[in-house]
């Protein structure tokens, strides 16, 4: 049995796990479930090794163990099977199988052989008819999730930990993954099984672990609960965030977006994005919900002119239709993006916090259509510090040595300078305290009020609630519900969000 | 610990070699009395020149986190086919049709074909995403394929006085190489300084993913900057070919090592986004300095190799060490 007790885990300052504990029952599949940011992952990379610093106690078998690394967590018996698969493409299935753990002969030459058998029996056992030297590379998904079980059981772990691990795959290769749990599970192993789609769990799991901000909330046997009970327990948290209910006056149409679609650039058939179609006013503020692979950040993506080759769809502003073939088009349109991830889309963090604001007027800056007016610049940058209260030394301070609210206020200053008339914010939060965040959520309201059309994508409820005037819920590329604020909670917007076979 | 400012840090890259450099003129000083005189200072500034337009054209790429491998080569078939546009002007016999040339004309077609060289270079990374390593690489072989092709092995000489002046004159007692040095370095540091393209050749090098978000046109940035360094690889092949009075098949072979040298040991970042056309310089000249130095000092050129990469090391490991104190 694997216990968890009070462990805590903070990232720069943000908590990810707050003191939780559970356990996970050997010979049953332990479902744990909870929103985007619960804390799931973090807590089985903890389990796993790949997080080695935390507080409290991991007990395995009657005894306490701290893992620090993947390996020592493999060689206790517990194996992790990513949501991104850690496979090597180039490499062969019985290459993967025994990467790290390669078997030799007497002359310290590869055995092949041995290794090709061993791994012909583990595919065996997985119904997996496939010749042991094949790529993973032209393997298909689900083929690919049954090798990292296969390598499970080649390190013969005697606990799996699956994360999302249906999430790509088809109905029938779910059905076979399923049969082979439960014959894991005849076998006395503990699964940990971490899903979102509810339905699923109630075919596969015996218990529930419900996890929310960082702790679990509650745990029980599956077949004592319900789907609805599951979701109130997920959601069930008092509001932190205080709602501004300042109305803006939305006014014209501003942004018309008609049957967006999105192709998948690898797999022709799966649409990541379906029939798109909604209205964003002036002054309205538009909050979009959905679950991890919903396809939130690709729509926003879309809307930003960053797949100009598998979209198709009509995109009006002020009831013209724009043509956005790159993100130039789409800014000279007036549509800007504040994207997900800060650091690797939106800043250059090594360069300091002027030029980082005014990378987006640079035109506006130039004198004789040449020469970049510093003084100009620099009056900018001050003006937008302390417009936004960006707190630095000064202009000339390196991005990369401020904290993620301030970056963050960084990204928004260099788009609010180019005075957009639509506001993309993707995860315009995510890891940076709570006081920035309502700072932000204070900014967002006011450029509203302003006059600016803003999108805010957020997988976190309470901020969707507390920011949004209209709540669009998506789900695996669709949307799926239009709530307006005064109807929408918690548990109707995460009904839309999760995937009903 | 408090912020380091960006202006800040980047006077004390450039310090950084400037102090390197002093340093190693005493000490050269102190070891032989032929060093420290004004002769032997334009001397030295007389030989660095090529190197330094070709660093600097090296800088613009590096900055952008690219490389170009196929600067000895573009030189070398510039400066030949400027040589032999001056020798013999382009004759068409099925239209009876001779074209001669100035000195002006073979200097700016040299110019051209050097920037056209670079173009493709910047073409055949942005377009069929080519690592640039690769692509300039090939552009390296095929460039000295067509110098041989075009000089048919031989060297083009006898090219006239003056165009040597180019090479080997003087103006208000600098030697015109120096001159010419010297506005190519004035003019990409405008550009770096001054400019929306050098931002944006910053940005692009910082984080080309956020550049790209910020609706920046790459493909075209990387192009022009590709452009411009085989332009000023062709200056440079024309300061070569002027000042031996002869276009040489095999001119400017691994030129490209000595320039990416000059530019890492200026303290330019090879992941881009940061460092300085004015470190360049300096690192030019201090490989020059060493090169004269090791001459004067009677180092054998076997040694010399050797120090000068030792050098180079050192350079780096000094500017990691900083960077990890931050």
């Amino acid at each position: 049995m694997l216990i968890a007790k009070n462990i805590t885990k903070r990232f720069s300052g943000v908590t990810a796990l707050d003191n939780i504990s559970l356990e996970l029952h050997p010979g049953k599949v332990n479902a744990i479930i909870g929103e985007n940011g619960a804390g799931k992952s973090t807590l089985m990379k903890i389990f796993s090794g790949v997080h080695t610093q935390y507080d409290g106690e991991i007990i395995l078998n009657d005894k306490a163990v701290h893992f620090s690394s993947a390996k020592e967590a493999e060689t206790a018996g517990i194996a992790i099977i990513h949501q991104e698969l850690n496979l090597v493409p180039y490499l062969t299935i019985t290459e993967n199988i025994f990467l790290g753990s390669e078997l030799v002969n007497g002359w310290g030459i590869l055995d092949k052989k041995k290794m090709q058998e061993n791994t012909k029996q583990l595919l065996k056992r997985l119904n997996l008819t496939i010749h042991p030297d094949t790529k993973i590379s032209s393997l298909k998904v689900g083929q690919q999730q049954l090798v990292e079980i296969a390598k499970a059981l080649h390190v013969d772990a005697a606990i799996i930990i699956m994360d999302e691990p249906t999430s790509a795959i088809s109905d029938k290769e779910v059905d076979n993954l399923f049969s082979i749990i439960a014959e894991l599970k005849s076998q006395g192993k503990t699964i940990a099984y971490i899903s979102h789609k509810l339905n699923e769990l109630f075919r596969i799991a015996d218990r529930f672990i419900v996890m929310r901000d960082g702790a679990t909330v509650n745990s029980g046997e599956m077949k004592n609960t319900t789907h609805d009970e599951l979701i109130q327990m997920m959601t069930g948290r008092k509001v932190l965030i205080q709602r501004d209910e300042t109305i803006s006056e939305k006014t014209k149409e501003l942004l018309q977006l008609k049957s967006i679609c999105l192709k998948n650039a690898s797999i022709r058939s799966a649409d990541i994005l379906h029939n798109i179609s909604f209205t964003l006013r002036n002054g309205e503020i538009i909050g979009i919900y959905g679950l991890m692979g919903a396809g939130r950040t690709e729509l926003m993506e879309t809307i930003f002119g960053l797949h100009p080759k598998f979209s198709s769809g009509e995109i009006k502003v002020n009831d013209k239709p724009v043509k956005l073939r790159s993100a130039a088009d789409a800014i000279d349109a007036g549509i800007v993006l504040v994207p997900e991830d800060r650091k690797l889309q939106g800043l250059s963090i090594g360069q300091s916090v002027r030029p980082n604001i005014s990378i987006t007027i640079l035109n506006q800056l130039e004198r004789w259509g040449i020469i970049l007016n510093k003084k100009k610049e620099m009056e900018l940058s001050k003006q937008y510090i302390q417009q936004l209260a960006i707190k630095t030394p000064s202009t000339e301070t390196i991005v990369k040595n401020l904290s993620g609210g301030n970056q963050q206020k960084i990204v928004l200053a260099k788009w609010l300078a180019k005075k957009p008339k639509v506001l993309l914010l993707d995860e315009p939060t995510r890891g940076i305290d709570v006081n920035a965040k309502s700072e932000i959520y204070k900014l967002i309201k006011q450029l509203a009020v302003e006059g600016m059309g803003i999108i805010v994508v957020s997988s976190e409820l309470p901020e969707i609630l507390a920011v949004s005037d209209r709540v669009l819920v998506m789900c695996e590329g669709e949307l799926t519900a239009n709530i307006p604020i005064s109807e929408a909670t918690e548990a109707s917007i995460l009904k839309y969000a999760i995937h009903k076979n | 610990m408090p912020a380091i400012t960006a202006t800040y840090k980047n006077q004390f890259n450039r310090f950084q070699s400037l102090i390197a450099l002093i340093v190693l003129c005493i000490v050269l000083s102190i070891l032989t009395d032929k060093f420290f005189t004004a002769d032997n200072g334009l001397n030295v500034l007389r030989q660095t020149a090529v190197n330094i337009c070709i660093a600097t054209g090296m800088t613009l790429i590096v900055l952008t986190a690219g490389i170009d491998l196929s600067v000895g080569s573009v030189l070398a078939l510039c400066g030949a086919i400027a040589a032999g546009l001056l020798k013999n002007g382009i004759k068409i016999h099925s239209a009876d049709l001779f074209i001669g040339f100035t000195i002006l004309g073979v200097v700016l077609a040299g110019i051209f074909i050097g920037a056209v060289l670079g173009f493709f270079n910047g073409v055949v990374i942005t377009k069929f995403k080519v690592p640039p390593f690769v692509a300039t690489l090939a552009m390296l072989t095929i460039a000295r394929g067509f110098t041989m092709l075009y000089t048919k092995g031989q060297p083009i000489s006898n090219l006239g006085t003056d165009f040597a002046f180019i090479g080997t004159g003087w103006l208000l007692g600098i030697p015109v190489p120096v001159w010419i040095a010297a506005v190519v370095v004035l003019f990409a540091v405008f550009i770096t300084q001054k400019t929306k393209l050098g931002r944006y050749i910053y940005a692009i090098g910082g984080n080309e993913t956020a550049a790209k978000f910020s609706g920046i046109n790459i493909t075209k940035v990387k192009i022009i900057v590709y452009a411009m360094a085989g332009a000023l690889a062709a200056i440079g092949g024309i300061i070569v070919t002027s000042r031996l009075d002869s276009a040489q098949p095999d001119a400017g072979a691994s030129y490209e090592l000595n320039a990416i040298a000059a530019v890492v040991i200026g303290g330019t970042s090879l992941s881009g986004g940061k460092g300085t056309v004015w470190g360049a310089v300096m690192g030019a000249i201090i490989i020059g300095v060493l090169n004269n130095g090791l001459v004067l000092l009677n180092v054998s050129p076997f040694w010399q190799q050797v120090v000068k990469g030792g050098v180079i090391l050192l350079a780096v490991i000094i500017d990691k060490l900083g960077e990890k104190k931050e």
